[in-house]
């Protein structure tokens, strides 16, 4: 018996995803090779998609609405003896009852769908007599399960291998699409609690998952999961969940189309693309964005980079302009509980632990992995661990942890040559900060041995902090840009 | 991923090709469904020629599988009243209105041999549809994120299609020729809210039945596709079932 995937299939030049419309069976049924499994529809045009092996439809992976990219996987096929005895769903639940209308004459064209006195359209199945037949004696669903997974486990296991292999949890909790996403984002899919079929990781989970700052994985409570197929989940919090709340704005935002012109090119957004519109969209329309601007000298800093650089890489440390100003931030940031906060609901949290995200340019792409409890790190901790997040982070390498739980985060466009950005705040988070580029510029300063005004050349640089006027105001913002100022400006040579 | 035996046997090149054009006049819209599935099986199967149906439909709002129910504006009720039956149909597409003096299309085609492009497809039958339009002197265009042949603003003709497992096309396009625009009013065309419908009989200031523009809409196919000819057989009504193997046969 061997399980074959049936991929989204490539349905033009310029069609990079389909959208399920109806699924023509349903797990269980048995499926001819080149039978329509499934429709897809993609602007003006549906399509049917033949079955690429004879066998039983065992397993369906996207549902009815959902829009997949070319080459994912949206079904598999079991093909082989025994195949559809194994998988052969509880007729009760598959039963459709027939449409309560009255039908146009010539109702057995396929697609053909009668509305029901309500108004909601009921589909009239055209295989209806088929599946009274597989009525008699239904295996439990649990048992179906068992058995699949048995199945799964005999077809994957190589004798060396452990039954309970990563690899193999991966491909039994999700599909290419969501193992595509999950190592994108650098995230292990196991931590991940799947609502789909058996427990799948969806690609709705792990988008969410990304997109989840602070929450436990595990415990987070998830759409119905499918009955018997998954452990009880903890009671549901009668308040909204922030995801779903979150996606309820997102949907309110409307996302226009507009006119493609010749010589244009079209593409699709890929995951990290999406995830981070997504997020900007809802990060600017929830909190009131206020931007702060400093100019910071770093001329003492520079002094004991030099002094220091011969000492630092003895330790193994690569000590960075922003190693400096994330040690700085992770100071300040405990004396000032609201900008290290964040506004949940009526309420606000002030976290207990500095937690520094700091934002990498994945070239094309954005991840911001964060340090953990940097106010408690000495300074070439920080230089070290910022060295090994950003590697790892470029190597897509980061667990999932590792991208959240930020509480305040800094964002280098400096290391370009941008003088000054205002950046977005991320969501759940009250502020975050911008460094511009260090460069020599001419300033007024005072004479050491005069204390006459005299023209000198620094380095210096412009830091904009972005901030939810929700819960910090403008003058906590001056005050923790002058803290910062004075601190980098007159940098404690035992940091 | 899409396979076929007809596509290790070689099918003729599109030059090669006959495209049958077969008139069937006024039918229901039921009718119409169940004989394009007929059909496209039987295209499938290689029975039949590339084929294009030419007909009028008594009137009816269609959704297709993008379809929103908000798009149809009136009550049931009183799309009952006004004789209008409601279907929700496999096309792609979104909320529109078919009903006599329309120029209904369903090219049944197998569109393997270089034509396996669902946009490319679409782009075609937009092409068709330029053609036809250019037939009587209107210049109509494209908008690319609104599939359908335009003129100065206004849509002279839907596009919705289907391709079945195959690669076989049905469903096609709805090209308004003396159209009564005012049941257009019960929808919100195509699902495109503040954009107008129009027709050759109200872009030419003289009614043009939909016969008038079958001439125009075949060799706008023949040109567009490159069939060597357009084979045309008029097919009274009760024909049709005949040539699709129908349903009183079996």
């Amino acid at each position: 018996m061997s399980r074959i995937e049936v991929p989204m299939p490539q349905m033009g030049e310029s069609i990079a995803e389909g959208t399920v419309s109806k699924w023509l069976k349903k797990p269980g049924d048995a499926v001819e090779r080149d039978e329509p499994v499934l429709e897809i529809s993609t602007d003006k045009v549906d399509a049917e998609i033949p079955s690429p092996a004879a066998g039983t439809l065992a397993e369906i992976l996207v549902a009815e609405g959902e829009t997949v990219e070319v080459g994912a996987v949206v079904a598999y096929i079991e093909s082989g003896a025994g195949a559809q005895d194994a998988q052969a769903p509880a007729a009760s639940a598959q039963a459709v009852p027939p449409p309560p209308d009255v039908q146009p004459e010539d109702s057995d064209a396929r697609g053909v769908v009668a509305h029901s006195a309500s108004g909601v359209a009921a589909s009239l199945p055209a295989e209806a007599t088929e599946r009274e037949d597989r009525a008699t004696a239904p295996p439990t669903l649990d048992a179906a399960a068992s058995s699949r997974d048995a199945a799964r486990a005999a077809e994957a296991a190589e004798p060396s291998e452990v039954a309970e292999s990563s690899e193999q949890r991966l491909r039994a909790k999700s599909t290419p699409v969501v193992r595509r996403i999950a190592q994108e984002a650098g995230v292990d899919i196991g931590r991940i609690a799947g609502t789909g079929h058996l427990g799948r990781v969806t690609k709705q989970d792990i988008l969410s998952y990304i997109e989840q700052g602070e929450t436990d994985p595990a415990t987070r409570s998830a759409p119905a999961p499918p009955a018997s197929s998954r452990p009880p989940q903890p009671a549901p919090s009668l308040a909204p969940s922030p995801d779903s709340l979150w996606d309820r704005f997102h949907d309110e935002v409307e996302h226009p189309a507009f006119p493609v012109r010749e010589g244009d090119r079209v593409e699709t957004m890929d995951k990290v693309r999406r995830l981070t519109a997504r997020h900007m969209v809802l990060a600017k329309r929830i909190a009131p964005h206020v931007h702060s601007f400093i100019e910071i000298d770093f001329s003492a800093i520079d002094r004991l980079r030099k002094q220091n650089r011969k000492a630092w890489e003895d330790q193994g440390a690569r000590v960075s302009y922003t190693a400096f100003v994330a040690w700085a931030c992770a100071r300040v940031l405990r004396d000032f509980p609201s900008i290290n906060g964040t506004v949940s609901g009526n309420s606000v949290i002030h976290r207990g632990s500095v937690n520094l995200g700091m934002a990498v340019d994945l070239d094309p792409g954005l991840i911001v992995p964060v340090i953990h409890d940097a106010g408690n790190l000495s300074l070439t901790g920080v230089a070290k661990r910022i060295v090994d997040l950003a590697e790892r982070a470029r190597a897509r390498r980061l667990a999932p942890q590792e991208i959240q739980g930020g509480t305040f985060t800094i964002t280098n466009p400096g290391v370009l040559g941008t003088i000054v950005g205002m950046p977005v705040i991320p969501k759940g988070t009250a502020a975050i900060l911008g460094t511009g580029a260090i460069e020599k510029r001419v300033v007024v300063a005072a004479d050491p041995e005069s204390g006459e005004d005299v023209l000198a050349i620094r380095k210096r640089a412009y830091f904009s902090l972005g901030y939810d006027h929700r819960l910090v105001d403008g003058a906590d913002a001056a005050r923790f840009l002058a803290r910062l100022k004075a601190l980098l400006e007159d940098f404690p040579a035992e940091a | 991923m899409v396979r076929a035996p007809s596509e290790v046997a070689g099918p003729p090149a599109w030059g090669e090709r006959i495209l049958a054009v077969r008139r069937l006049g006024r039918i229901e819209y039921g009718d119409g469904l169940a004989l394009q599935a007929r059909l496209v099986e039987k295209r499938r199967r290689g029975e039949i020629p590339d084929t294009l149906l030419v007909l009028e439909h008594s009137h009816v709002v269609t959704l297709g599988s993008s379809a929103r129910a908000e798009h149809v504006l009136a009550s049931r009720a009183e799309l009952a009243s006004r004789g209008i039956s409601v279907y929700k149909t496999g096309r792609g597409g979104d909320v529109t209105y078919h009903g006599p003096g329309q120029l209904v299309g369903y090219p049944v085609l197998d569109l393997k041999p270089d034509r396996k492009d669902l946009h490319a497809y679409l782009r075609s039958i937009e092409g068709v549809l330029l053609r036809a339009l250019a037939a009587f002197g209107l210049e109509g265009r494209r908008e690319p994120s609104a599939t359908g042949a335009w003129v100065g603003g206004a849509k002279a003709a839907a596009i919705g299609v289907r391709v079945s497992s195959g690669w076989i096309s049905s469903h096609g396009f709805a090209l308004n020729a003396n159209t009564d625009l005012s049941y257009f009013e019960a929808i919100v065309p195509c699902g495109i809210p503040g954009r107008s419908v129009t027709s050759l009989s109200r872009l030419l200031g003289r009614e043009v039945p939909p016969a008038a523009a079958i001439p125009a809409v075949v060799a706008a196919m023949v040109e567009e596709f490159g069939y060597r000819a357009a084979e045309e057989g008029a097919l009274p009504r009760g024909r049709a079932d005949a040539l699709a193997g129908g349903r009183n046969s079996s």
